[in-house]
C-alpha cells in the first residue's frame, strides 16, 4: 500500500500532543509554535534544562523544514499547501518527541539517509569535533547553516536521530523524522 | 563613530556596541532564519572600530537561545575580534551562561577553543 497522508498525521495525532500541525512552513508558523510550546512547557513547569534542549531542537528541525522543504509538490497527487510540512511535539513517558514529516524528491534520499546514519555512528566527542570543523570551515550558505542543524540536534539530544523515508511515487517519498529529548 | 543600537525581537538579540567604552553586548535570542542580514551591521561596525578601538574592549554575549544559522555568524564577530586582539589590542571575551546550561557553556568552550582571544565563562545564578 502506498503512504497516505491523512492517514500518518491520523497516526501521529494520537499520543500526549503538545502541538500538531500540517501545512506551509513559514517564519511566522515558527514563530507561532515557538511560542506555543514555550507557553505549554511554562504551565507544566518543565525543568529549564529539558526546556531548552526542546526550544534548540524545534528551531533547528523547523528551521531544516523551512530551509529545505520542496517549494512546490508536482506529480503528488494531494492537495498541499506550498512549502508543505508535518510538524508534532509530543510527550512519550518522561520523554518528549518532535516529529517532521515532508515530501523529499528521490535523488535527495541518498545523501540524507547517509548523513543521519553517518550522525548516529559518532560518539559525543567525534560530533564535537565535527561541529567545529563545519562551523569553522564551511561557508555559510544563504539557506542557513550550512548543515549543523542534525549534528546539533544529536548533540544536544545525545540520542540516535530516528527515520524513515516512506515510497510515495516514483519521484518522491515522504520523510518521517523523530527526535527523542 | 556612532554607537550601534539594535533593539531585540523574538528572533534576534539586543545590540550595544559603545566604541567610547569599549563596551560590546550582544543579549537575548537569536534565532532568525537568515542570520546573515542581521549580523552583517555588526561586522561592519567592528571593521570600522578597529581603525581606532577603545583601549580596552570587553565584549559581552549573553545569549539564551541560539541557532546553528546564528553560531556562524557569531564566529564572523568573533573573527573580527580576534584580528583586533592580533594587532596588539586588548580583547576580552565574557560568554554568560544560565546556571546548569551545560550546552551554552560548551558553545562558549567550542568558540574559545576556535578563537585566539582570552575568553571567561560566567555562570548566572539566579
Amino acid at each position: 500500500m502506498s503512504f497516505n497522508i491523512n492517514e500518518y498525521y491520523y497516526k501521529l495525532s494520537q499520543g500526549d500532543v503538545l502541538l500538531a500541525y500540517k501545512g506551509s512552513i513559514t517564519s511566522e508558523l515558527i514563530n507561532e509554535v515557538l511560542e506555543a510550546v514555550e507557553e505549554k512547557l511554562e504551565k507544566v513547569n518543565e525543568s529549564g534544562k529539558t526546556r531548552k534542549k526542546l526550544y534548540n531542537v524545534l528551531v533547528e528541525s523547523m528551521q531544516n523544514l523551512f530551509h529545505h522543504i520542496e517549494e512546490t509538490h508536482e506529480g503528488i497527487n494531494e492537495d498541499l499547501e506550498p512549502k508543505f510540512g508535518v510538524l508534532v511535539v509530543e510527550r512519550d513517558g518522561e520523554k518528549y518527541k518532535v516529529i517532521t514529516g515532508n515530501f523529499i524528491n528521490n535523488k535527495k534520499i541518498k545523501f540524507l539517509k547517509e548523513k543521519i546514519d553517518k550522525i548516529n555512528s559518532m560518539s559525543k566527542d567525534e560530533l564535537k569535533d565535527m561541529y567545529k570543523f563545519i562551523l569553522n570551515h564551511q561557508k555559510i550558505s544563504a539557506k542557513g547553516g550550512g548543515g549543523l542543524g542534525l549534528v546539533d540536534i544529536a548533540r544536544k539530544t545525545g540520542n540516535d536521530i530516528l527515520y524513515e523515508f516512506y515510497p510515495y511515487n516514483n519521484d518522491y517519498s515522504f520523510f518521517n523524522l523523530i527526535i527523542e529529548i | 563613530m556612532e554607537p550601534l543600537i539594535i533593539e531585540g525581537t523574538q528572533k534576534t538579540p539586543a545590540v550595544e556596541f559603545n566604541p567610547v567604552k569599549g563596551v560590546l553586548e550582544i543579549k537575548g535570542r537569536s534565532i532568525p532564519e537568515n542570520s546573515i542580514e542581521f549580523y552583517k551591521p555588526l561586522v561592519d561596525w567592528l571593521e570600522d572600530y578597529s581603525a581606532s578601538p577603545a583601549s580596552k574592549t570587553v565584549v559581552n554575549v549573553h545569549l539564551e537561545y541560539f541557532n546553528t544559522s546564528s553560531s556562524k555568524c557569531i564566529l564572523d564577530v568573533f573573527k573580527k575580534l580576534e584580528s583586533l586582539h592580533k594587532s596588539n589590542n586588548v580583547v576580552e571575551i565574557n560568554w554568560y551562561y544560565e546556571e546548569d546550561d551545560e550546552d551554552m557553556l560548551e558553545a562558549g568552550e567550542d568558540y574559545e577553543s576556535i578563537i585566539r582571544v582570552p575568553f571567561k565563562m560566567i555562570e548566572i545564578v539566579d
